[in-house]
């Protein structure tokens, strides 16, 4: 063998191991020693072959901007009121804006004064306009304040749902921000996605109001709803029929404690009917409150309500000290863990709109990889038999080759932690159809040269030196076209275009370097006059 | 073993005007079925909308589906069978999105529960897109296709000259057509699978282009005095063999996709499997005429006979 033989058979042998080194840790389990010394990643399936949810959330973070605002009126509120300055109103006017409106002329310094600084975060907009005996001041959240609060929001919302997937328990979820006020979800293997599209969508505000008993119930739902009122509804579904029965209740619309002060809730079943409710525990601060709440309250009812659905409203039947409360309500043993999951994990600081969902079941992920596989298998079947009748001894040297470039693409995806995802897997059956091609334009040009009259080592010689710049120009332009297909691809997209870029990259080694060494090892040895091709 | 005979000298560039009829003809069909159908359809990727793919335990009736569907208030939905025979799966696409959490999936799930019972159907796959999602992707995937397209251009123009690069262009956008043409005949909706697999005929395409291009390129060298309507032909001859059995390999590829990849790929393969009927059609029949059309049209002298 000359040198220049030995050192391909050499890198020839080294591609071909260390690609059976990445590879196997998918299709068998390795030893322990394997795992500490070798590589072990397994080729990740994407969701389309593994079954799972795909999400993209946007966080309304304008809500938690108004939120805000919402509760600077209230302390803007409660500090006229302290600093007894007579006033018509505080209201939030829009999503930014908070409106003043003061009787008396005399207290505009101290107002002015009292805003700038402690509420520096309001900006006065325009002047004040008088008008009917009254001062409106218009007010306006600070620009880079609210960009702030938004994007904590997104923040907070990201934490706050990657607890409650932690605590859904889903083995290794993909939660990214993305852009502004996006979040990108990916669970694999979830059994049932409605139930943790639910769980991790739920606003999830818990609030505590009194049934508003002085006013008609009946009166209400025509419309004619008191100022200080409100109408919820209690939604239940029959666990057997599915009927959602909805209950009117008119509360009052002060919000006397929210679940911001718990520090614990967890599913308890109740020993009489054996369903199962969910026990909640207030901080110390949030137990005064409800203390409070129960002993000014007795005897009258008191809503609990999440994300404006009426759980239950029990009557209050004595005051209740050391912050303990239940929530019942027909819950299914499901129902009842995801609630107290999410009362654990908190609220989001805005509600979160789905706007992009795909789910994929475990079995037509199961199905999905089985008719991959077969169709490689049945693809590559055809396309090497093919090929080995079409190109005699030549033809096996290129299936070796076609085997090889399988096996390459594989260890790659291993290698790079790529996705294989359906698409990809057409890909890899695409590229065994394709990467032939550079063989055939070998022995094409090989049998044209031999036509010539040349013998079979100076036809396979200029064969490959004449068909390599054609194949280089064919695959490049291939490439091009993976390449924007990766940039502007998403999800099963980009894994097609992943494999298929591998493939062009494997197929030049395999059917250029590969070939090219088997043909000349046998050329060597003896001095073959005819070769089949 | 070989196909096609070694001193093989057919007449392709006789065939030009051919060959140029049929293809206005599929093109005219082509678009004609688009304009009659109100553009192409796009699938919920960058329409959007919601997909459920479901399946029954028993033996189900579209028209049962559509009942059920029916009772949600939509402005347009439609349910057909999916995937093989005997598997009793039906696809609900519906061209509207809600963005409250369940969507349109929790509802359709909760009619069936009522009305088939939770154990007799399973629903293996949703896909929801909303508006403002399908419009960044339909963004995202036309930019994919002008991008590769200009990126191909870009290479073929530096290392071909500018004339060859035309001709590739051309070519591939005829087979863009009709492949597109075909799809909307067959009623398939255009998704982001779909554009990766017209991509990939983009690619395939200038592919086999390139190699007809090389070829005569280099005997352009060689048989200087020669006519260029002959070296073109003969360019096409000489490669006729790998042309073909390159489609073949190809073909016999995407067709086990297409009869074994499954339901959701089937649409894919289907893309595929015109694309590289019509790209190799067009890379023989197409692409280098038009370069001694071009040729023609700048009246190099040695453009006359073949």
């Amino acid at each position: 063998m000359t040198k220049n033989l030995k050192w391909k058979a050499v890198l020839i042998c080294s591609v071909i191991a260390l690609a059976l080194v990445y590879i196997l840790p998918t299709f068998c389990t390795v030893p322990i020693w394997w795992e500490d010394n070798l590589p072990s990643e397994k080729i990740s399936l994407g969701l389309d072959l593994q079954g799972g949810v795909h999400l993209l959330l946007e966080v309304e973070a304008g809500k938690a901007v108004e939120n805000t605002l919402e509760r600077y009126a209230e302390e803007l509120e409660e500090v006229l009121f302290t600093e007894r300055i007579p006033f018509d109103h505080v209201d939030k006017i829009s999503a930014t804006e908070i409106e003043i409106g003061i009787i008396d002329p005399d207290t505009r310094e101290k107002i002015e004064g009292i805003i700038s600084s402690r509420f520096k975060v309001l900006k006065q907009k325009g002047k004040p306009v008088e008008e009917n005996d009254m001062i409106r001041y218009v007010l306006e959240i600070d620009s880079q304040e609210a960009e702030y609060i938004s994007k904590l929001a997104v923040d907070q919302a990201i934490e706050t749902i990657r607890n409650r997937i932690d605590a859904f328990g889903v083995s290794e979820p993909i939660i990214l921000k993305q852009g502004m006020d996006k979040i990108l979800i990916q669970l694999p293997g979830v059994d049932d996605p409605d139930r943790a599209i639910d769980l991790i969508g739920k606003t999830a505000i818990l609030e505590f109001k009194l049934v508003d008993d002085e006013n008609s119930l009946a009166e209400a739902k025509t419309g004619n709803i008191p100022a200080e009122s409100q109408l919820l509804y209690q939604r239940q579904t029959d666990p057997k029929t599915s009927e959602v029965t909805k209950t009117p209740f008119l509360l009052k619309k002060r919000t006397l404690l929210t679940g911001d002060r718990l520090i614990n809730a967890s599913v308890r079943i109740d020993s009489r009917f054996n369903e199962p409710y969910v026990s909640i525990e207030f901080d110390s601060r949030g137990a005064k409150i409800f203390e409070r709440i129960t002993k000014k309250n007795t005897k009258k009812r008191l809503a609990i309500i999440l994300d404006d659905n009426v759980y239950s409203a029990p009557t209050i039947q004595d005051r209740i000290s050391g912050g303990h409360a239940q929530i019942t309500g027909r819950f299914s043993m499901e129902e009842a863990r995801d609630l107290a999951i999410v009362l654990r994990a908190g609220s989001l600081p805005a509600p979160v709109k789905i706007l992009e969902r795909r789910q994929v079941g475990p079995s037509l992920g199961q199905d999905s990889i089985d008719q991959g596989v077969k169709s490689i298998i049945i693809g590559s079947l055809l396309v090497l038999v093919f090929i080995l009748v079409y190109y005699g001894a030549s033809g096996l040297v290129a299936d070796f080759a076609l085997v090889l470039n399988i096996l390459l693409i594989l260890a790659a995806l291993a290698a790079f932690r790529a996705t294989l995802t359906l698409p990809g897997i057409a890909g890899m059956v695409l590229t065994i159809g394709m990467a032939i091609d550079a063989n055939v334009l070998i022995f094409e040009r090989t049998r044209e040269e031999l036509r010539l009259g040349k013998t079979a080592r100076a036809a396979i010689d200029s064969g490959y030196s004449k068909a390599l710049i054609t194949i280089l120009d064919s695959n490049i332009t291939t490439f091009v076209a993976a390449l924007f297909l990766f940039q502007f691809g998403t999800g099963p997209v980009k894994g097609f275009a992943v494999t298929l870029s591998i493939g062009i990259i494997a197929s030049l080694f395999t059917a250029i370097v590969v070939t090219r060494f088997i043909f000349d090892y046998f050329l060597m040895r003896r001095s073959v006059k005819k070769i089949s091709i | 073993m070989q196909f096609i005979k070694q001193d093989i000298n057919f007449d392709f560039i006789g065939k030009t005007r051919l060959a140029g009829i049929l293809s206005v003809v599929l093109i005219l069909i082509s678009a004609g079925s688009m304009v009659i159908k109100g553009g192409p359809k796009y699938g919920i990727d960058f329409a959007g909308g919601t997909l459920i793919q479901v399946q029954f335990a028993e033996q189900m009736d579209v028209v049962k589906i559509r009942a059920i569907i029916d009772k949600i208030d939509l402005s347009s939905s439609s349910v057909q069978p999916f995937g093989d025979k005997g598997e009793n799966e039906y696809l609900i696409s519906i061209n509207e999105t809600v963005d409250d959490l369940q969507g349109l999936s929790g509802k359709v799930k909760a009619l069936f529960d009522k009305s088939f019972g939770k154990e007799n159907f399973e629903i293996r796959r949703v896909e929801m897109v909303g508006p403002k999602v399908g419009a960044d992707l339909r963004q995202k995937g036309f930019m994919a296709v002008i991008c590769s397209l200009l990126g191909m251009l870009a290479y073929i123009w530096w290392r071909f000259e500018f004339k060859f690069g035309i001709g590739a262009i051309l070519a591939l956008t005829h087979d863009v057509i009709i492949t597109l043409g075909a799809l909307s005949i067959a009623g398939k909706a255009i998704d982001l699978p779909i554009i990766a697999a017209i991509l990939t005929v983009v690619g395939y395409s200038v592919n086999d282009t390139i190699i007809v291009s090389d070829r005569i390129r280099e005997n352009t060298r060689r048989m200087s005095r020669d006519k260029l309507g002959k070296v073109i032909n003969m360019s096409i001859n000489q490669t006729l063999s790998r042309t073909i059995i390159t489609s073949l390999t190809t073909l016999l590829v995407v067709i086990a996709l297409f009869f074994f990849g499954g339901g959701v790929i089937h649409d894919f393969a289907f893309t595929l499997m015109v694309g590289v009927i019509v790209g190799t059609y067009s890379s023989i029949f197409i692409a280098s005429p038009l370069l001694l059309l071009w040729e023609k049209i700048l009246h190099d002298n040695r453009v006359q006979g073949k």
